[in-house]
């Protein structure tokens, strides 16, 4: 089912930082089911993109727009970031804490969380301090933290980059089990096999603007630029 | 030399015998900079938490004035709560000057901006830690505040530490508006005073290694209950 919240409309929108553009102009509607993958260059805007439409950054031009009121709408989108952020806090409350926002006993918040770090698969002393946290589990944490509140539209700012092969397995089955569950997610990585495995469509990002965009089937059979012919094949640009 | 052997025995033989009259000023110390130290983070605390999630028009201004209000005279203070509280003064009608409550009311604003400022200054590092996620959970200003109060807890007793401190050895304000009378309003600071003055500088020394013995008491039963230095954790 596509969330109410959607589509979420982008017209020309423009992020300038102390007066250099590091995205856009960019024109883009988000609508549909699945996982879009933002692909792109170091530098390319992927994380702006994702922080523009999450509602962090103030548009230095053009316009965004989602569905619905304004409560409605954040309440409804979870971000992850590329480095966790991790609270003061105990595993188990750190995950609790958006529950624990909207009003629910810590005692409450605390059950759910609990079941979301067994969805996530954080085998983990709960009550131990988060900074304990290998990065891994880290970023497992921030995955259970974002999905307790069964967010409809969830960013994901590379949550894999750094992490070994069996815990990026683990995060991309609870991406794949979010997606079925009808999470609309957009995601950035530079992992070529990664968007190959979650992609349904992917966005190229290069120099701060959308140059492509399509299916994933479509995109990796014929990038039709070259710098996303080039990041695909793994090739180095001056 | 000598004093200062003469002032170690005669504080540990007060405190031995528990001397009933440095039991009463030590207990009123204790009050009244409890007390100030609780107010003061009270207000302190939240103002610091205030100042660095909002942004408003002359904020550095307030930062600037709270970072200069740290090292307000406390004569000062004590003069001019001297002259609120006093019989012709704005607030002479309740009859609270020489009493521990006016050095409470004068602690209290000795204290407040060394809390607010050192509260900010930790609470700023956090809200740069916790803000994208902060904004990101749609919490509400009242939720961020709450939340980096909370998380910053140790760093924010710190800074209540630091004004316990600062208040359990002032002298200057608590002597003007308080007056040093015996059974009423002496404190083991303004007894120190008293005793260097009349020349007693075994007493003075006494009552002033029982005091720093309070105040290292103090941190370190707080450092104790909160856990802070324990392993793995903030």
């Amino acid at each position: 089912m596509v969330s109410p919240i959607l589509p979420l409309t982008l017209e020309n929108v423009e992020l300038r930082r102390q007066g250099k553009r590091v995205l856009g102009p960019v024109s883009y509607t988000l609508d549909g089911e699945g996982i879009t993958i933002v692909m792109g260059p170091n530098g390319a805007g992927k994380t702006s993109f994702l922080r523009c439409m999450h509602g962090l950054e103030r548009l230095s031009r053009g316009r965004m727009q989602w569905q619905g009121d304004e409560d409605r709408i954040r309440a409804r989108q979870a971000f992850v970031f590329q480095t966790p952020i991790l609270m003061r806090r105990s595993v188990l409350d750190c995950i609790a804490y958006p529950l624990i926002l909207d009003g629910l006993s810590r005692r409450e918040a605390r059950k759910a969380a609990e079941r979301e770090a067994e969805i996530v698969g954080l085998k983990v002393t709960l009550n131990a301090p988060a900074n304990v946290l290998s990065g891994g589990e880290r970023q497992k944490l921030a995955l259970a933290r974002a999905l307790i509140r069964a967010p409809e539209v969830l960013f994901l700012d590379e949550p894999c980059a750094n992490l070994d092969l069996h815990s990026t397995a683990e995060i991309e089955r609870v991406l794949a089990g979010a997606r079925d569950r009808g999470t609309r997610i957009v995601m950035s990585t530079h992992n070529v096999g990664q968007a190959r495995r979650l992609a349904d469509d992917i966005l190229f990002l290069s120099d701060g603007r959308l140059i492509e965009t399509g299916s994933r089937d479509v995109f990796f059979a014929g990038p039709g630029t070259p710098e996303a012919r080039a990041h695909i094949n793994g090739d180095l640009l001056p | 030399m000598n004093d200062i052997f003469e002032g170690l025995t005669q504080a540990a033989r007060l405190v031995v015998t528990l001397d009933a009259d440095l039991a009463e000023i030590t207990l009123r110390s204790l009050q009244v900079t409890v007390t100030a130290t609780l107010i003061a983070s009270a207000i302190g605390l939240p103002l610091g938490a205030w100042i660095a999630v909002n942004r408003f028009r002359l904020r550095r201004i307030v930062i600037v004035v709270l970072n200069a209000l740290m090292g307000l005279p406390p004569v000062v203070v004590g003069l001019v709560v001297y002259v609120i509280l006093s019989r012709s003064g704005p607030l002479g009608v309740l009859g609270l000057l020489f009493t521990p409550t006016a050095m409470i009311i004068a602690q209290v604003i000795i204290i407040t901006p060394i809390i607010a400022s050192i509260s900010h200054q930790a609470i700023r590092e956090l809200w740069a830690d916790y803000h994208d996620l902060l904004i990101s959970l749609h919490a509400t200003r009242r939720q961020r505040i709450a939340t980096l109060l909370w998380d910053g807890r140790r760093a924010l007793m710190t800074a209540s530490l630091a004004g316990f401190g600062r208040a359990i050895g002032e002298v200057g304000a608590i002597m003007i508006v308080g007056g040093n009378i015996d059974h009423a309003t002496r404190v083991l600071t303004t007894a120190i005073a008293l005793e260097t003055g009349k020349g007693d500088f075994g007493l003075a020394l006494a009552l002033g290694f029982v005091l720093i013995a309070l105040a290292i008491a103090v941190n370190l039963a707080l450092h104790v209950l909160s856990g802070t230095e324990r392993g793995s954790r903030w």
